[in-house]
Formats: structure tokens, C-alpha cells, sequence
């Protein structure tokens, strides 16, 4: 995935694909602050289902959430594939994404992807199919998946 | 000339000198006759004049400078205050105060020339006119020839320019223009009585000199041979220890001329310039100060260290030729019967908050990277005694380092509280109720970003006492009490913890309207009504959009008020109480812990998890058999030593398995949340260890009793148990 990594095109997007059951999903490259390896959780008591706990992460506690729990699949077992993707954002505290694996980096140019419209979302968070030759990726729209608490 | 790298520290003196204004203003009000605060006032508003001037803000500037003539008539007794003259004044300060919050925004003191309150500055003045026609010390004014602030770069130097071109128009009478102690007065003495000729001398040192007391000394040394030096301002021993701007001033005895002396004075390097005035000694002190001015010396000294900033230190002589007067004078003549107040400023350094923050970060990384080092020597086995030694050594020297950083964040609750009698004094003046702020413990200290926080809250709470706690004189007058209402604001530490209390002695709150309005308002039940106790309903007080207020008025009422105020204090992890006795008054009583970031901590497990719960509020630790637990309505409870407490089975709480068995006895600690007790049943102790705690973020913080997390020595994650949650 390394040649794909240099280019960034004025119409590209870079994004990492990333595995939950059988499907393959989208973030864009520019939210991910970092990658880490599954490590403790600490359950926090008392909050919605989807949040796995808080991670110690090179001293900050960040709270990590379950993509697939929040996408409505079934829960996580994690494996040794399993992937905490860390989000950070303008003016919100980065935060943790559980997934089962991550796949690679990819360029998508603005003619691969097939926007989704607005109204016609189904479970909400995925803007956009890219198309690839390896197959379909689902675009996740992040920022509305952290809204979405 | 680039002022912009002065622009802190003039908004940060700028408030202070608002701050002392408003202050001096209401014991002003209180107290029309007192010359020291009139003098106090005085050169607040001419220091800030200055300041103003020197960064460049006109408007800014003619405001002060009309502020300082009407302070400037009273001063010198043609003007006599009264109450419509301190309302236009506090409108002025509260216009400057807009200045500096627009500078502070801007950079930029913005458009607004504040013409209407000019204009009544000036109509005080001209009022004074007509009553007083033809005083007599109606001087040619304004001969302010020279030029401002001459050499120095610093604002201080300036505002005294300004000041003693200012009071060259209006002064009386001709005075000293330094400060002679009785021996030095001798010394004048005996040199006129030799037919010595006196000279002042002014002289300033280069703004660039970097050893200004040894240019100080040479100077000295170079005019030894010409004369004898009598006096010096500042004090010899203040210019030795370079306790002067840029300037100070010499008075000399010579049988020569004054040319010589000054060519040899700028013979020295690094002196900017030396000015020359003939001194006349009759005039060094005015017959009706005599006798003050033997106190008043004795009391410069001290008054000049300590209050470097109020008083600054003396300026550039304006090359006019008469000896300037009153300027250096003023403080002196101030005696010393202001009651021992703290000096006004200390010996401080004034730090960038976030490099606290950051040192304070650092410390909290520090505790983290010693808990990980005693729990690696824990589990490595208690073999080797030194290395324990180290540790301990290592942990005491963490602690003090915390404790030190903390105490260098803390600062006094006054400067919140000192804007608050100003406050109360417009309110009563608003709702026409004479009310009477008292305040104690305004040196109380809380870290500095708590202090930050609870203007607001307090602000509320002393509104609310206004507004709603004290009844309209009529009612007041009826029910026997005094007419002028009563508001404290008391602040003390208490362990860890500060409280804040608001008091009054009003009307109190009427429990049964407070319960006609939440049933009313379909916030508890008629049932439910009939079984809380009046604290619980009090208490209903601080839930969103409630206020029992009969007339809403614009000072309080509109049901935000109590709710902020409990949340506010809340997410600084305090919490607020309410204790009223109707007819008699409430209490608010806000209770903070002193520092935000590391506390002491129990380290508990439940179930396979550990949580540290805050130990300033634990009271004690028991061993409780099962047997001992008994039920009252349905709730667990134990008889402890006399007091029933009820339990918390924290398992439950947390939703985890509790590993004991329920024959087994239970490890209960108690902890304590004002008056209240409760019990909460724990797993296992692990100990007390100092936590530095980690926000979760506002992602995961919807769990109400979870104030936090904190990472322990093995990098695992601990989350903090608010006990005051659960009570």
C-alpha cells in the first residue's frame, strides 16, 4: 500500500479500509490520528452499549466505542487483528474505534466514489460506495457517527 | 514607540487600578470627608491616566483625565461629594472598565468617546464653580510645557509626569517636591543657614542602562567634590539597591554653581540627562503639615516598597523652572491610619497561566511515572530494602513537588469577591432596599482555574439574596428587623475543601410555595410532596427553570439562576447547599475541593475491577457482618455507633459480580456529604494512593457518579467514583 500512500491528488481522498464481519468500510485518512493494537479496556459503568470502556493511551484515557455495535451488527471478539483506530477531530477529544481488522490505505478519486444522497441512507453513517477493483467500499461519514451519541 | 508587548501587563494593572478605584469609591460613599481614600482614588485614576496615555488610548485617556478633575477638586476641597457624583463616577469606571475589556478583545479601545458621562464629569465641575466663584488658588493652569515621559519606556514613569503636570494648574500652595526625613529637613537647614546655595537635581538614566545603580553611584561620586548631598529620591539606599525607574532626583548643597555639577553628572556614562532647579528651603514643608510629617516619613519607606505599583516611583522634573508640587508629597502626607491593610502588591512574578498549567502536567506525569516505579518494586519482591528507601524518598519529594505547584496556582477568592460590594451596592440601589454587603475570608485560596469559575455562581447567589432574600424595608421594619438588609459572603477552608457561604437574613425560602410549585409544575407528585422533608424541597430549588420569585424582575427571576449555579459548581467538582429558615434568612453554602487535578485517593475492587474514590470525604472504614444489615423501606441501612447509614452496594451500582460471598462480612467505608452519611459496600481494599485525574472526555461521561479516570502504576485505567453521587 506504500505507492498508493505518496500520491494525493487535487480530486483524491485517501482512505483506510477497514474490516467489520464480511463488509468492508471507509475512514477517511484524515480524522485517523492513529492506529493501535487491541489492548485493556476498562468498562465504564452505565453508558450506551456501544462504548467498549477507556484506553490508556501513552497517558491520555480515551474513551474507544465499537463500530459494530454502533452500526448495529453484533458485538466484537477481539482477535489479534482487532484494531482500536484512534479519531481525532477539530475541537473534540479524540476518541477510539473498535474494528475487526485494518485492511490498507486507499486513494479513491472523486470519478471512483458514488455519492450517496442524504435521504436515502440507510443505517445513516456511509455517504458514499467507492469502487474498486478488489470490490465495494463503504464510505463511513465519521463526523455523523460522532454526532450520533 | 512599540507598546504592544506592554499591552498585558497595562490590562492587568488597569484592573487592578479599576478594582481599587471601585473600592476606594464605595468607602468614599461611606465616608465623603476621608482624604486618604480621596488621595487613594486620586492616583489610581492617575496612574491609569497615564497608563492609558502612554498606550496610545485617547479615549480612554480623556475619560480619565475628566474623572481626575473632578477627583483632583475634591481633593483640594472646592468640590464636596455627594451621591449624584458617585453614580456618575461609578459609570465611569464602569465605561473604563469597557475599555479595557475592549482593548483586551481588540487591541483597540474601539469608538465609543462615552461623551454623556464626560459631560456629566464636567457638569460636576462647572456645578462646583457656581457654588465657589472665586476661590483663590485659581492658578494660570496647564503649564504642562514639557514634554510627556521623556526618556522612559515604562507606563509607571509616565503616569507620574502626567501627574505632577496635572497638578501644577490647581495646587494651592507651593510644597516640597521630595520627601525630607527629619534629619535630612536639618541638613537643608544648616546649608541655608551657611549661605549654601541649594540645588535639585533631576536625573535621568538612559533607558537602555542596565546597571542603573552603579550609574547611580558614579553619579554620586562625580558630584561629591562639587557638593554635599542632602537628600535623594528615591531613598540612597533604595537608588543602591535599584529600586528607581529611570530617574531620581538629588538634592544638593554646593558653594559653586549648578553648571559644573550637572556637566560632571553627564560626564557618567548611560545617563540620559540632568536638569537643575535653585531649591528654596522655605518652602520644603507647609506650616500644617508639620506635624504629620514626622509619621508620614517614617511610613514612606515602608508605603514605597510595598506599593511600588500604587505610588510608582518619582518622575521626570518638567524642566519648568517651578518646583513642581504635591507630587511626591501626596503619598507621604497620607498617614498611616489605614487600618493594617496588605500591601498592594507583593514581591511577585507574574506567570503565563498555562506554563502553570503545563508544569502541573508535568507533575501529574511525574506521580504517574512514580506509581509505576513503586509498583514494579512491589512486585519485584521485598528484598532490597534500599531501593524501597529510594522510593519513599522519591514519593515524599513527588508529594511536596505537587503540593508546591499547587500552592503556586492558588490564589486568593478576592479577586473574584472584591467586585461584589460594588455590586450589591447598585442593586440596592436598583430595587430600593438598603442592603449591607459583609465579606470575610476574601484570603481564602482555591486554585486558580476554580477561582476562574465561581465569580458567577457567587455573583447569582448574592443576587438571588438581594432580589428574593431581602424584604422591602416596609416588611423588614414590620417583622422587627433592621431596615438595612444584611448579606454575607464568608469563605474558610475546611480540610480539603473550601466553602463558600452565602448568607442573608431575608425572608428565607417558603418551603410550602416551593412544594405548591413543583407539584404545580408536575416536578414531584402530590404523594411524593407529602413525604420529603423541607431540606429535600428546598433542594428542588435548584432544578432547571424553577423560580418561585412573585415579580420577575431584571436582577433575578427568570429560573436560570440555581441550576447553573449547581451545575457550574458541580463540574468543578464542588457541590451546594441550601439551609433557609423562613422569616429568617438562607444560607447557600458552595463547597470546593482545593485542587482539581491529583488527590488522595481509596483504591477499592469490586468485583475484578478497581476504583479509587476521593478519600476527603471518607469518614471511616467497618467491617460489617451481614447479620447487621437491616431494611427500612426497602432499603438496606446499618446502625453504626448510634447513627442509622444507608448502604450502597456498589456491585450493583457498577453492574458487576461481587466476588464475595454474602456470608462473608462486607467492607463498608463511610463516607460523608455535608451532613449525610452513607455506606458503601466494597470488594477489597487497596489502599490510599495520590490519583491524578484524567477527564473521559464529554463523549463518555453520561455516568453521573463516574467523575473520572486515573491511570495507575501498571498503566491500567481506574475509574474515580463520585461517593457525593451516589449519597
Amino acid at each position: 500500500m506504500d505507492n498508493q500512500l505518496s500520491t494525493t491528488l487535487n480530486d483524491t481522498t485517501q482512505y483506510i479500509v477497514i474490516n467489520l464481519g464480511t463488509e468492508q468500510y471507509g475512514i477517511d485518512i484524515k480524522y485517523i490520528d492513529n492506529i493501535v493494537r487491541m489492548q485493556q479496556i476498562t468498562r465504564v459503568p452505565q453508558v450506551s452499549p456501544y462504548w467498549k470502556g477507556v484506553i490508556n493511551l501513552r497517558g491520555e484515557v480515551i474513551p474507544v466505542m465499537s463500530l459494530r455495535i454502533k452500526m448495529g451488527m453484533e458485538s466484537d471478539e477481539a482477535t489479534k487483528n482487532t484494531r482500536i483506530i484512534i479519531i481525532k477531530m477539530d475541537q473534540h477529544e479524540p476518541i477510539g474505534v473498535m474494528v475487526d481488522s485494518v485492511k490498507e490505505v486507499v486513494t479513491l478519486s472523486t470519478s471512483e466514489i458514488e455519492r450517496v444522497p442524504q435521504d436515502s441512507r440507510e443505517n445513516g453513517y456511509v455517504c458514499g460506495i467507492g469502487k474498486q477493483e478488489q470490490g465495494l467500499i463503504s464510505l463511513l461519514d465519521i463526523e455523523l457517527v460522532l454526532q450520533d451519541m | 514607540m512599540d507598546v504592544s508587548q506592554y499591552l498585558d501587563i497595562f490590562l492587568d494593572e488597569s484592573r487592578e487600578h479599576l478594582q481599587s478605584l471601585n473600592n476606594n469609591m464605595l468607602e468614599l460613599e461611606q465616608d465623603s470627608e476621608n482624604m486618604d481614600t480621596i488621595n487613594e482614588i486620586f492616583r489610581s485614576a492617575h496612574t491609569l491616566k497615564g497608563m492609558a496615555g502612554t498606550m496610545g488610548f485617547k479615549r480612554m485617556q480623556t475619560l480619565t483625565h475628566d474623572m481626575e478633575n473632578v477627583f483632583s477638586e475634591v481633593r483640594d476641597g472646592n468640590l464636596k461629594v455627594n451621591s449624584d457624583m458617585i453614580d456618575v463616577l461609578f459609570q465611569c469606571l464602569d465605561a473604563l472598565e469597557g475599555y479595557v475589556t475592549i482593548i483586551q478583545e481588540t487591541s483597540d479601545e474601539g469608538d465609543n468617546d462615552n461623551q454623556p458621562i464626560i459631560n456629566a464629569l464636567n457638569s460636576c465641575l462647572t456645578g462646583k464653580k457656581a457654588e465657589a466663584a472665586a476661590p483663590a488658588e485659581e492658578k494660570p493652569a496647564k503649564k504642562s510645557g514639557g514634554k510627556k515621559g521623556t526618556k522612559s519606556k515604562a507606563a509607571k514613569a509616565d503616569a507620574k509626569t502626567d501627574e505632577e503636570k496635572k497638578e501644577e494648574a490647581p495646587a494651592p500652595a507651593p510644597a516640597v517636591s521630595m520627601k525630607l526625613s527629619e534629619e535630612e529637613q536639618k541638613a537643608v537647614e544648616d546649608a541655608m543657614m551657611a549661605n549654601r546655595k541649594l540645588f535639585h537635581i533631576t536625573v535621568t538614566v538612559q533607558d537602555t542602562c542596565l546597571l542603573k545603580a552603579a550609574r547611580a553611584f558614579l553619579v554620586f561620586k562625580a558630584i561629591e567634590d562639587h557638593g554635599e548631598v542632602l537628600a535623594t529620591n528615591p531613598s540612597t539606599q533604595d537608588i543602591e539597591d535599584e529600586k528607581f525607574d529611570f530617574v531620581f532626583q538629588i538634592l544638593i548643597a554646593t558653594d559653586g554653581e549648578i553648571q559644573p555639577i550637572l556637566d560632571a553628572i553627564k560626564t557618567v556614562s548611560e545617563i540620559g540627562d540632568a536638569v537643575g532647579v535653585p531649591f528654596s528651603g522655605e518652602s520644603a514643608v507647609s506650616a500644617e503639615e508639620q506635624p504629620e510629617e514626622e509619621k508620614a516619613a517614617a511610613d514612606t519607606e515602608e508605603k514605597e516598597t510595598k506599593e511600588e505599583k500604587a505610588e510608582t516611583l518619582p518622575a521626570p522634573k518638567e524642566k519648568a523652572a517651578t518646583p513642581a508640587p504635591a507630587a511626591a508629597q501626596t503619598p507621604a502626607a497620607a498617614p498611616a491610619k489605614k487600618p493594617a491593610g496588605k500591601p498592594a502588591v507583593n514581591r511577585t512574578v507574574r506567570v503565563d497561566i498555562e506554563k502553570l498549567d503545563s508544569l502541573m502536567n508535568l507533575v501529574s506525569e511525574l506521580i504517574i511515572a512514580k506509581n509505576s516505579l513503586v509498583s514494579s518494586a512491589t512486585s519485584l519482591g521485598n528484598n532490597s530494602n534500599q531501593l524501597n528507601d529510594h522510593i519513599e524518598y522519591l514519593e515524599s519529594v513527588t508529594t511536596n513537588l505537587h503540593e508546591s505547584v499547587m500552592k503556586v496556582r492558588m490564589v486568593p477568592i478576592e479577586s473574584v469577591v472584591t467586585k461584589f460590594p460594588r455590586m450589591i451596592r447598585d442593586l440596592s440601589k436598583k430595587l430600593n432596599k438598603p442592603i449591607e454587603l459583609y465579606m470575610t475570608g476574601e484570603d481564602t485560596e482555591l486554585d486558580r482555574t476554580v477561582v476562574d469559575e465561581i465569580g458567577d455562581p457567587l455573583m447569582h447567589l448574592l443576587r438571588n439574596s438581594a432580589d428574593h432574600g431581602i424584604e422591602e424595608p416596609e416588611i423588614r421594619a414590620q417583622r422587627g428587623k433592621p431596615e438595612v438588609g444584611s448579606i454575607y459572603l464568608d469563605a474558610y477552608q475546611d480540610g480539603n475543601n473550601v466553602v463558600i457561604e452565602v448568607k442573608d437574613d431575608g425572608n428565607g425560602i417558603d418551603v410550602e410555595a416551593v412544594k405548591r410549585k413543583a407539584v404545580e409544575r408536575g416536578v414531584i407528585t402530590e404523594d411524593q410532596a407529602a413525604v420529603m422533608d423541607d431540606n429535600d424541597i428546598i433542594r428542588l430549588l435548584f432544578l432547571p427553570s424553577f423560580s418561585t420569585a412573585k415579580k420577575v424582575t431584571d436582577v433575578s427571576g427568570r429560573g436560570v439562576g440555581l441550576d447553573v449555579v449547581k451545575s457550574k459548581i458541580e463540574s468543578l467538582s464542588g457541590e451546594v447547599d441550601v439551609k433557609s429558615k423562613l422569616g429568617e434568612g438562607s444560607t447557600f453554602s458552595i463547597r470546593l475541593p482545593l485542587t482539581l487535578a491529583i488527590i488522595q485517593a481509596l483504591m477499592v475492587v469490586v468485583g475484578d475491577e478497581k476504583y479509587a474514590i476521593a478519600l476527603g470525604g471518607i469518614q471511616t472504614i467497618e467491617d460489617i457482618s451481614p447479620s447487621d444489615i437491616k431494611t427500612v423501606q426497602g432499603s438496606e441501612v446499618i446502625n453504626l455507633r448510634g447513627s442509622v447509614i444507608p448502604l450502597v452496594r456498589l456491585d450493583k451500582v457498577v453492574g458487576v459480580e461481587s466476588k464475595r460471598s454474602p456470608e462473608d462480612n462486607m467492607v463498608v467505608v463511610i463516607a460523608k456529604k455535608g451532613d449525610k452519611l452513607a455506606g458503601f459496600i466494597v470488594d477489597e481494599l487497596i489502599g490510599q494512593q495520590e490519583i491524578v485525574i484524567k477527564s473521559m472526555g464529554k463523549y463518555i461521561n453520561k455516568c453521573k457518579f463516574i467523575s473520572g479516570a486515573t491511570i495507575l502504576g501498571d498503566g491500567e485505567i481506574a475509574l474515580i467514583i463520585d461517593a457525593n453521587a451516589l449519597m
